[in-house]
């Protein structure tokens, strides 16, 4: 495709026509600034915190729904463009009530980063008095809509992402909402609970009830792994405080998912957890279950698949392995009854 | 699946029959939707339940359970019949295509309307859109698989996908769903008892031999293995003394479950590895503690062929062991001289006995997205899109497929069709997530689907006990009146102990892949 040109903070840079001044910025390793902006999804340019000045035009451009065109020129952190942006995060601030200290997105909250990065110490502008009650009667999902920005961003992800179309804006001027049909709460409405929302929101206004009180996210440690319950295998991070899961996030930028989640890859892995975990081997006597170690469980095994040998031969032990289980495992399991016992008598469940 | 799951947000025609995707595949079903959405892709969803992809789907044929073979032989007539088909693809890559051409030639419009109830207009104008798409891309899962014939409808499937040439070409293919996390790996890594890793065959006297020399063997065992029903069988009879169950909980997943609690109580010794204490590990006789999925490093292989890694985030609680640690340790006291100490070691194995994962290494996963098999050498990319220079076999084979009727049809005392699947917020028997707190709030019990016609003539109202009995067995359940299913048919999901579908379900087996019929019985309901 036709190259075409611009002047980016006083460089030239090609890029391909059609893309946004936002991306020709992202490619040149330019920072700027986004709240609203969601990838993969319509820019709706609602926040207005991507604004870069382009020369010639009247007033300051929202970067992430403007096109780039051939001969621009193009400043992203001019004098005009820092003070309209702190003054952005200002009204923002101004718009809901931002109580840091009692917030679960403390130091996870784009718009604390931003009021940071951009000086913002307090706020001239008289405080909304908005309030809205905390919606938390389904066991996932908390809202509070004080928090929130209307930056739309859960709304992207619910009907473009995820295509559930469960939510969108409601409500016009000052009385402006995130609704979903009828203004229900979510455990009455068509949400099927992805928790891609609260992924996508950029602030506390969304935030998972599970993770609640578990630890700020400077506390955790996040490992990556791919879900346990669907063929999907989508990529996931743990986030992991004092031996424990707290949350479960998608991967962005990485494929099967790109992200996203469904609700049990998200916020099903506290099984995990649970007190009804087996600790210890155990051995049925007369009926009943013993604690047993694992020596006193595996010689007992193995005298037992010794002893069917002896009498039968090697076909008279079978094995079901399991789709739930890792490669490796399968990989053994196979081999025991392969070479350790000495049958194909080796299959699993992939059927059923 | 033959192709990827991103590159389907760019295909054109999307063909689901047999796949409740948006529930059992949640990330496909939204990738899917956006294809729609976001693209301007047409969707046609073959499904007897108005499943959650319908809202999406240009065409929606609501055919009969069991008449999936008919539908498909119904869409081939139209294309060869209109002269859709893409000949060179044909003539170059395919054979065998005037026998299946002389079968489908009898399955008219009219009459796959008549085995199917589907409009006829609506299974012409199914075949249109798709045989018409630069890209065409089928999805299918149990819907297609748990039936007598299943065998015979996946190879229907790749009959509509070569004639239409929508084979080996980015958003086409004939795309399997997997069910579970890792059933892909556990096929893959010779979890069969006819197949050794990589599909290298038992019965081939070359791959035992290769195999068994990596083993440091002189020879492998040549009979094929029993299969998971056959099993039971066998412990009932006696012939399988020892049955050694690792993470499976066949006593909620099995069909005809009154057979396999009968033969699980008889087999003389019953081992079962597991997380919880199932259904299943309650009548063994040594349970052996596992550790669970955050608590181990390893790979899974997604339905992509996606081989990803899984990485240890929490330690095992008490003594629960990763499963390799337990089977190394049975191993040894079988005389075995194993010496694996990590998933690592024995990945490089793997690759050294699997052609297919030949060059994947923990190293490699540790960089990008994981790698895609067949993937033969350390260099290699991996293969995003199966089929695109040629067939496996060279080429492509047509195999001609009849309806058949399945095992069971209505009849005065059961007058009713069940079809069993799962629902968004369970998985499987629930080990799992009937454990994960909110899931179990959101989806507690069972509910049987039945349409508001039925649940009138029966008295039946919304939320009522209904009994649901079989010529095997009976549960008591939730009705739910909904026009998501047809007259005369009624859906069950499976994951529930307390009302086990399984106990409804049919021991009948597709001859070839040994595959139960889960998704046809007959059933009469009252109410409870
Ligand atoms: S949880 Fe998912 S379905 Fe529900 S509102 Fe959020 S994005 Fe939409
Ligand atoms: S809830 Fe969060 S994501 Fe949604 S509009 Fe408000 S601030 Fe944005
Ligand atoms: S998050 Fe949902 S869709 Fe993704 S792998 Fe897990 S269960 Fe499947």
């Amino acid at each position: 495709m036709a190259k075409a040109e611009l002047t980016l903070n006083g460089k030239k840079v090609s890029f391909t026509p059609g893309q946004t001044i936002l991306e020709v910025c992202q490619q040149n390793g330019v920072e700027v600034p986004t709240l609203c902006h969601l990838a993969g999804t319509t820019p709706t340019g609602a926040c207005r915190m991507c604004l870069v000045e382009v020369k010639g035009a009247r007033t300051l451009v929202a970067s992430c729904a403007m096109p780039a065109g051939d001969g621009q020129v193009i400043e992203t952190e001019s004098e005009k463009v820092l003070i309209a942006r702190k003054l952005n995060v200002e009204l923002l601030l101004a718009s809901g009530h931002h109580n840091c200290l009692t917030c679960e997105a403390n130091g996870d909250c784009k718009l604390q980063a931003l009021a940071y990065q951009y000086g913002v110490e307090s706020v001239r502008f008289e405080k909304s008095d908005r309030y809205y009650p905390t919606e938390d009667d389904n066991p996932f999902i908390v809202r509070d809509f004080s928090r929130c920005i209307l930056c739309g961003r859960c709304v992207q992800a619910c009907n473009e992402v995820q295509v559930n179309r469960a939510i969108g804006f409601g409500y016009r001027g000052t009385e402006a909402k995130i609704v979903t049909a009828g203004d229900q709460p979510y455990i009455n409405s068509d949400c099927v609970f992805c928790g891609e929302c609260v992924q996508a929101c950029p602030v506390g206004a969304l935030t998972e009830k599970k993770a609640r009180g578990k630890g700020r996210s400077w506390e955790t440690r996040k490992i990556r792994t791919t879900c346990p319950y669907c063929g999907v295998g989508c990529q996931m991070w743990l986030h992991v405080k004092d031996n424990q899961v707290v949350k479960v996030t998608g991967v962005e930028d990485a494929a099967p998912n790109y992200g996203r989640l469904c609700v049990k890859g998200r916020f099903g892995y506290d099984f995990v957890q649970s007190p009804e975990r087996l600790t210890t081997p155990l051995i049925k006597v007369r009926g009943k279950f013993k604690q047993a170690t694992w020596d006193e469980a595996l010689d007992l095994v193995a005298a037992k698949i010794k002893a069917a040998r002896k009498e039968k031969g090697a076909n008279a032990v079978a094995g079901l392995t399991s789709a739930r289980v890792t490669n490796e495992d399968n990989y053994l399991f196979q081999k025991l009854m392969r070479v350790g016992v000495g049958t194909n008598n080796v299959d699993h469940c992939a059927r059923l | 699946m033959t192709n990827s799951i991103g590159e389907m947000e760019d295909c054109e025609v999307m063909f689901i029959i047999g796949s409740n995707t948006n529930e059992n595949h949640p990330v496909i079903g939204s990738t899917l939707r956006r294809a729609v959405t976001q693209k301007g892709g047409k969707l046609i969803v073959a499904d007897p339940r108005r499943i959650g992809m319908v809202r999406d789907a240009t065409i929606w044929l609501q055919h009969r359970p069991g008449t999936d073979a008919a539908l498909i032989n119904g869409m081939l007539n139209v294309i060869l019949a209109q002269g859709l088909q893409n000949q060179e693809f044909i003539d170059s890559r395919t054979e065998n295509f005037e026998a299946m051409k002389k079968v489908v030639a009898g399955y008219t419009p009219d009459k796959v309307s008549e085995i199917t109830g589907v409009p006829a207009k609506d299974i012409i104008a199914a075949a249109r859109l798709y045989a018409g798409a630069k890209t065409g891309a089928i999805f299918y899962a149990m819907g297609i698989t748990q039936h007598t014939n299943g065998t015979d409808n996946v190879k229907n499937l790749a009959n509509l996908a070569m004639v239409c040439g929508h084979v080996g070409r980015p958003a086409t293919g004939v795309n399997p769903l997997r069910g579970q996390n890792n059933v892909q790996g556990a096929c893959d890594m010779g979890g069969l008892p006819g197949d050794l890793p990589g599909y290298q065959k038992v019965a081939d006297l070359q791959a035992r031999k290769k195999v068994a020399a990596i083993w440091g063997r002189k020879t492998l065992p040549a009979k094929v293995g029993l299969t998971v029903t056959e099993m039971m069988d066998a412990t009932e009879h006696g012939e399988v003394k020892v049955l050694y169950i690792m993470g499976e909980n066949p006593m909620v997943s099995d069909p005809n479950l009154r057979h396999v609690e009968k033969s699980l109580k008889k087999t003389e010794f019953l081992v079962v590895q597991d997380i919880f204490l199932t259904e299943t590990a309650a009548l063994a006789d040594v349970v052996l503690p596992s550790a669970a999925w955050a608590e181990r490093d390893g790979t899974f292989t997604n339905t992509e062929r996606r081989v990803q890694r899984i990485r240890k985030a929490v330690d095992a609680p008490g003594q629960a062991r990763e499963d390799w640690w337990i089977i190394t340790q049975l191993a040894k006291r079988l005389n075995q001289k194993w010496d694996y100490k990590s998933p690592k070691q024995v990945f490089d194995e793997i690759a050294k006995v699997t052609p297919s994962y030949a060059g994947i290494s923990y190293a490699r996963l540790e960089r990008g997205n994981g790698l895609q098999w067949p993937c033969p050498t350390s260099r290699h990319p991996g293969t995003p899109i199966l089929h695109a220079a040629g067939f496996a076999r060279g080429k492509g084979f047509f195999t001609p497929v009849e309806h058949q009727e399945p095992a069971e049809t209505p009849n005065k005392a059961y007058p009713f069709t069940l079809t069993t699947g799962r629902i968004l917020y369970h998985y499987h028997t629930r080990s799992m997530t009937g454990r994960a707190e909110g899931l179990n709030q959101l989806a507690p019990e069972c509910e049987v689907e039945i349409n508001p016609a039925d649940a009138r003539s029966l008295r039946i109202k919304d939320g009522q006990m209904v009994k649901v009995a079989s010529r095997r067995g009976a549960v008591t359940a939730k009705a739910w009146v909904t026009d998501r299913v047809a007259k005369g048919v009624v859906f069950m999901p499976f994951h529930f102990a307390e009302a086990a579908a399984n106990r409804l379900t049919i021991g009948a087996l597709d001859p070839v892949a040994k595959i139960p019929e889960f998704k046809v019985c007959t059933v009469k309901l009252q109410k409870a």
